[in-house]
């Protein structure tokens, strides 16, 4: 394998790592805490919400914007290694 | 001034705004025409996106929905946020390292095959005109209500700014309209439910007035939610009646379909470059969370103000909007039990549901209707879930301009999906039909008239949709989301993160998928009606969960076929090396 080629397969498999791990807090934010676990969750008092009501109708909403904006910073020094990588 | 003048005149002024952007932003080649020449800064991209995707369904039907529907109503938040996050970390970026036009552009593409284009092209279509015909009822109700013109005259109006802005400008044109129509939308959906925050609970942020005490009792608003609604007989406010199953299923098809929706898709192929298109991503979501987090405090303080003000009141006490609603035949209401008091209780009070008026009056003025009494529920009220938003301002008795901002803002709403919409359908005929498929010699000039001529059908198309609008318009919409997930999601996934897949397999996939998710969905809701409850369902599983399922047929069915058929040439797993690079 080229030197370019095994760049392109790291950034692809570091791409894929990331991609999976914030998926996984997708999925528990809102199908976990907000679906599956809501009435487990609704026992626990939060400001005034019921926590399991909270996650389904406010919680999982934030965790989104943050997750996306967690990925856009990783991507960020990911594309950044990937490129300087190409030009050595 | 009075409400109606104080809506022309803030209808008008931003009516007169979308035209002034317009046509400072006429397109004069395909590039601006199909993508605003990748011009777009992502901030703005991100508000254009959110106003492209805050439809009149958004802005007008859910806060309602989930007001009638408490802890469930999750459903709609979670799902059409959620797909955000699908959008951005598996599609948007590698959609725009390709860089082409359309979403049937990539699939034809990358499974170099027509028939794989085709297919997305009608996928598309089905999806979109589903859901254009929504915006137009939307259309319709505003004007009627609150300009007091005939509905057919308010449609007509809307799709004649439409068809300004789409025809001349494009997606540059749309793109920047749309800017304006998200500061419109957003600015009419926060005020009032900061007013109506403070009056409830004395907080000025919706989303923690929310969980906040009443003003004037020593509790919480969703307690006392959940124990005026007890003592009624329904389902506490914050517990929820669906199963959990339906929950999760209809869930994912929103949030599978919302990543694969072709307006929302193709907003992505409008930014420069791929950290661009990611940051736009995360923008949008930002722009939607701000009406998506306060939609659910709005539902439960119009389901409080509601019951408070006209659960057990007289009917000629009772106020203002109770009958204004009436006269326009969105609230219809018989006494029951004979005491001349209003009352709500679960069920249906009505068989059919939706009032038919007689021309005439009772015995303390209300409206007759011809409806058999639901003899099942003491429920006394019909009431259209669509008014609760476009009627809260008037429950909480704020004052008139705000009732006029509210108007404006699901116009704005409604006006901006539309085009969005009516944009990609015309792309996808006079591109993927037109240019890639029946006259690919046809040049650029050519091929810019066929846009816009298009466009002018699909206006008029829509037009007729929101004039004559087919009866299960409105059941229909959710289910462009199930389609969406069906079909064009699961193809876009798996050219991107597999080699695997080859056309055969993606063209069977994405039929397999359109097939079985549209035949449960007709099966249930058209031919055997009586039939749609959880008894009969596959799993439990509702008509609008099933896209969920018809996803997971279309991966298998494309993985299966692939498997026998021959493997994908040379070119292309070169373009998929390419758009997995930065």
């Amino acid at each position: 394998m080229s030197n370019r080629s095994k760049n392109i397969d790291r950034y692809w498999k570091k791409n894929i790592q990331i991609v999976s791990i914030l998926l996984l807090i997708w999925f528990l934010a809102s199908f976990g805490f907000g679906i599956i676990f809501a009435n487990n969750l609704d026992e626990i008092s939060f400001f005034g919400f019921k926590l399991g009501f909270w996650f389904a109708q406010q919680g999982s909403i934030l965790i989104f914007v943050a997750i996306i904006f967690v990925y856009i910073g990783l991507m960020k020094n990911l594309d950044h290694q990937f490129n300087k990588d190409r030009d050595d | 001034m009075s409400i109606q003048s104080l809506t022309y005149l803030f209808v008008g002024i931003s009516f007169g705004l979308y035209v002034f952007i317009a046509i400072k932003s006429r397109a004069g080649s395909t590039n601006e025409f199909y993508i605003a020449g990748k011009g777009v800064h992502p901030i703005a991209n991100g508000m254009a996106t959110a106003a492209d995707w805050m439809s009149a369904a958004s802005f007008i039907s859910m806060a309602g929905l989930i007001s009638f529907m408490g802890r469930d109503g999750a459903v709609y938040l979670m799902g059409w946020t959620g797909g955000y996050v699908l959008l951005a970390l598996l599609l948007a970026p590698y959609l725009r390292k390709f860089g082409q036009y359309t979403v049937p552009d990539f699939i034809g593409t990358r499974y170099y095959s027509t028939t794989a284009r085709v297919v997305a092209v009608i996928c598309l279509i089905i999806v979109s005109f589903t859901y254009v015909a929504g915006q137009m009822r939307g259309v319709g109700i505003v004007f009627s209500r609150f300009l007091e013109v005939e509905i057919e005259l308010g449609v007509i109006i809307g799709m004649g700014i439409v068809f300004f802005y789409a025809v001349l400008g494009g997606m540059k044109g749309i793109t920047y309209t749309q800017v304006a129509q998200y500061c419109v939308l957003i600015f009419a959906y926060l005020v009032p439910a900061i007013f109506i925050s403070i009056l409830i609970t004395g907080n000025p942020i919706p989303q923690f007035g929310f969980g906040d005490r009443l003003i004037d009792q020593d509790i919480y608003l969703l307690e006392k939610l959940d124990l005026i609604m007890s003592d009624i007989g329904f389902q506490p406010y914050t517990s929820g009646l669906k199963e959990t199953i339906d929950v999760f299923c209809i869930t994912a098809a929103l949030m599978l379909g919302t990543a694969g929706l072709p307006h929302v898709i193709v907003r992505f192929f409008t930014v420069p470059d791929v950290a661009s298109a990611r940051r736009s991503a995360g923008y949008a979501l930002i722009f939607i969370a701000i009406l998506y987090t306060t939609a659910p405090a709005v539902s439960s303080f119009a389901r409080y103000n509601l019951f408070e003000s006209t659960h057990n009141v007289s009917y000629q006490q009772a106020p203002e909007w109770f009958k204004n609603w009436e006269d326009i035949g969105l609230i219809a209401w018989r006494d029951k039990n004979n005491d001349g008091l209003i009352q709500y209780a679960p069920g249906n009070a009505f068989d059919p549901v939706k009032p038919k008026y007689l021309d005439s009056n009772g015995e303390f003025g209300e409206r007759i209707i011809v409806n058999n009494s639901q003899v099942s529920s003491n429920n006394e009220v019909y009431i259209d879930r669509d008014i609760m938003v476009l009627a809260n301002p008037e429950i909480a008795e704020l004052p008139p301009w705000v009732i006029a901002l509210v108007a404006a803002g699901a116009l704005a709403a409604a006006l901006s999906t539309a085009a969005g919409l009516l944009l990609v359908i015309s792309a996808s005929v006079s591109h993927d039909l037109i240019k890639k498929t029946l006259a690919t010699n046809i040049s650029e000039k050519k091929e810019l008239f066929y846009a816009r001529f298009s466009v002018f059908i699909a206006v008029i198309i829509a037009g007729l949709f929101g004039i004559y609008p087919p009866g299960f318009v409105a059941q229909v919409v959710a289910f462009a989301f199930g389609l969406a997930a069906a079909t064009l999601f699961p193809a876009l996934l798996l050219g991107i993160f597999t080699k695997s897949i080859n056309k055969e397999g993606a063209v069977s996939g994405m039929l397999a998928g359109l097939i079985f998710t549209l035949g449960y969905i007709v099966y249930f809701k058209f031919l055997n009606p009586e039939m749609n409850s959880s008894l009969n369902w596959l799993w439990g599983i509702s008509p609008e969960g099933i896209g969920t399922i018809g996803m997971l047929i279309n991966i298998f069915v494309s993985i299966m076929v692939s498997k026998f058929t021959s493997k994908i040439p040379y070119e292309i797993e070169e373009l998929i090396d390419n758009i997995r690079q930065p």
